[in-house]
């Protein structure tokens, strides 16, 4: 893909919380509200150096808590004002309270989210169970595979969130340590580049003393199930926009990583893996190792978990043998918060057989070894008819039990 | 692809190391990726901790850690029996300790990898009067190696630590360089 030489500012090496920093200050939120928590913490300290040497023009607040630090993006987006914080695991639970009540109030406030485990155990490490915790409150989720997709979804977010057929909040997930600590060659684009494709942000009611309006009043079940329902509706909306403004961005900037998914060898493969964040990348690389020895494997990417793409990841698997589906996060008793999504959208579609793998959580890693093992295992149980319907914990070290 | 992995402690600038040898790597014209380890607690000060970088000919696709490296990098000598620092490492691996004993007498006599021992915290101390060791390292490292490009070290020494900082960690590996050079008999290019 040719990169479109006219938007680049630079092309450079640096770490991933520097290269998001930079281009979030490039579209100059008027509000920043932060409360500092590992690892999303050098996001914000980097957005704090940009304010204070004077090179752009938000009002950074320190808040006392990432409670807080969401109600005053809620507070300055209800009155018209693009905003933006990031947080990480504990400090993003502390924040649900609000990105429920600005999901339902249509406030479109935009978030980083750096993925870390849940406490306790106390680790500081990647999985996804702090994000996927978030999934039933209406906010927009897309989840990045390295640096320079974290650079672009952020651009592409805001231009989401804040069109008036979605009017949501949203979210990048990007993983813990492996891209917010990781150095890897970057491009960065333009300043007048990126504040022309996500325009400016025009909402269409606001706080204002002169025109005064009741934000916020109580509603009874004669009108609260179609309010609901209008969040439901919009989210459902967003998933054609994240699939308009992944296309405009390929056209503006020759950069693309899919729209609501991304597709790597699905076509014709016998079996198809799931997943979403940075591990795509050492997925992709499995998969090109089983590929030179002509097994017929693919990975679907997941970019987009709210709005889930239900219809599409059915179209991508309808062809498949096997699906396997590797989840950083489960919802306790049920299984993977993925997989079990999965297997929801694919009810009643005679579709591949689905397994769901637990794995990756809390930083364990995953290497393309484990990748190909879970790949064997899963066409075993496939071609012996014997999936479990429960979800299985991979590498589970049962003498810690 | 070249597989780096650094073992240090909390505040001996073993991130920074993989990310200088990232920063470099990059400016010659590689593609090339550094992260840090922190489990185990190693945001502590003290406290083991682990860093990675690769360099490659094309993108590096991996977001795993260097299981399986070909190059290791040891800051604090005093790891060695506590972390198990040839784990994974692949035969005939380059491997640069840091310390002023040879590595026979400091009990590492394995014969599978090319191991080199190197005063570089003696360095630091004449530079900075400090045990900031891990530029030197990186000087001695790059002698080693003999395919990193040493302008483009002093040019990511440079990018990281603007001004005064920068000039004295670019003195620390160049003396380390050029002491390489004598110690371990390699012609310069």
């Amino acid at each position: 893909m040719s990169v479109n030489q006219g938007s680049i500012k630079c092309r450079e090496i640096m770490q991933g919380s520097i290269a998001v920093a930079e281009t979030v200050g490039a579209l100059e939120p008027g509000v920043i509200g932060v409360y500092p928590i590992t690892p999303q913490t050098h996001i914000v300290e980097h957005l704090a150096r940009l304010v204070a040497n004077g090179n752009i023009n938000s009002k950074y607040i320190n808040a006392d808590s990432e409670f807080s630090a969401a109600s005053i993006l809620y507070g300055a987006s209800a009155a018209g004002v693009r905003s933006y914080s990031a947080s990480s695991s504990q400090g993003l639970l502390l924040m649900t309270e609000v990105i429920f009540n600005m999901a339902g109030t249509r406030l479109p406030a935009v978030f980083s989210a750096v993925n870390r485990s849940l406490s306790p155990p106390i680790n500081i490490q990647v999985d996804h169970q702090d994000t996927m915790t978030l999934r039933d409150s209406g906010l927009i989720q897309l989840y990045v595979e390295n640096i320079q997709e974290a650079v672009d979804t952020h651009i592409q977010i805001f231009r989401i969130a804040e069109d008036l057929d979605v009017l949501l909040p949203a979210m990048v997930c990007m993983d813990g340590w492996i891209i917010s600590h990781a150095y890897e060659p970057v491009t960065l684009w333009q300043e007048e580049a990126i504040r022309d494709f996500t325009g400016v942000f025009f909402p269409p009611y606001e706080v204002n003393p002169q025109k005064p309006l009741t934000y916020g009043a109580l509603t009874d079940d004669d009108k609260i199930t179609e309010f609901k329902y209008m969040v439901d509706a919009a989210l459902g909306r967003a998933e054609e926009k994240i699939i308009q403004v992944a296309g405009d961005f390929k056209k503006a900037f020759g950069s693309y990583h899919g729209d609501v998914v991304e597709t790597y060898y699905t076509e014709g493969a016998e079996t198809i893996i799931l997943a979403m964040g940075s591990i795509a990348g050492t997925i992709k690389v499995a998969i090109d190792q089983l590929r030179a020895e002509n097994k017929k494997v693919g990975l679907l990417k997941i970019r987009s978990f709210r709005p889930f793409p239900a219809s599409r990841i059915r179209e991508v698997l309808s062809g498949a043998k096997t699906a396997v589906v590797i989840d950083r996060s489960f919802s306790a008793s049920s299984g993977g918060i993925l997989g079990s999504e999965v297997k929801a959208a694919l009810y009643q579609q005679n579709g591949p057989f689905i397994i769901n793998y637990i794995a990756g959580i809390g930083g364990r890693e995953l290497y393309p070894h484990n990748i190909k093992e879970i790949i064997t295992e899963s066409e075993k149980l496939s071609a012996a008819g014997t999936v479990p319907d429960k979800a299985l914990f991979y590498n589970l070290n049962s003498a810690l039990i | 692809m070249k597989e780096i992995r650094i073992h240090g402690r909390g505040g001996q600038g073993s991130v920074v190391t993989a990310e200088l040898l990232a920063i470099a790597a990059f400016k010659d014209g590689k593609y090339s990726q550094a992260f840090p380890y922190l489990g185990g607690g190693g945001e502590r000060r003290g406290a083991p901790v682990q860093a990675f970088c690769r360099i490659d000919e094309k993108p590096i696709l991996l977001k795993c850690q260097v299981t399986e490296p070909n190059y290791l990098i040891v800051q604090d000598p005093g790891l060695i029996g506590l972390v198990d620092i040839f784990k994974g490492l692949k035969p005939n691996s380059l491997v640069l300790i840091n310390s002023k004993e040879s590595p026979e007498s400091i009990g590492l006599t394995q014969t599978s990898f090319q191991i080199y021992s190197f005063p570089a915290t003696s360095i630091a101390l004449q530079v900075f009067n400090k045990p900031l060791m891990n530029t030197a390292m990186i000087g001695a490292f790059a002698v080693l190696c003999g395919d990193l490009n040493i302008e483009a070290l002093k040019k990511a020494i440079e990018q990281k630590f603007p001004g005064e900082t920068g000039i004295k960690n670019i003195e620390a590996m160049e003396k380390a360089v050029n002491m390489a050079y004598d110690q371990f008999g390699v012609i310069p290019k």
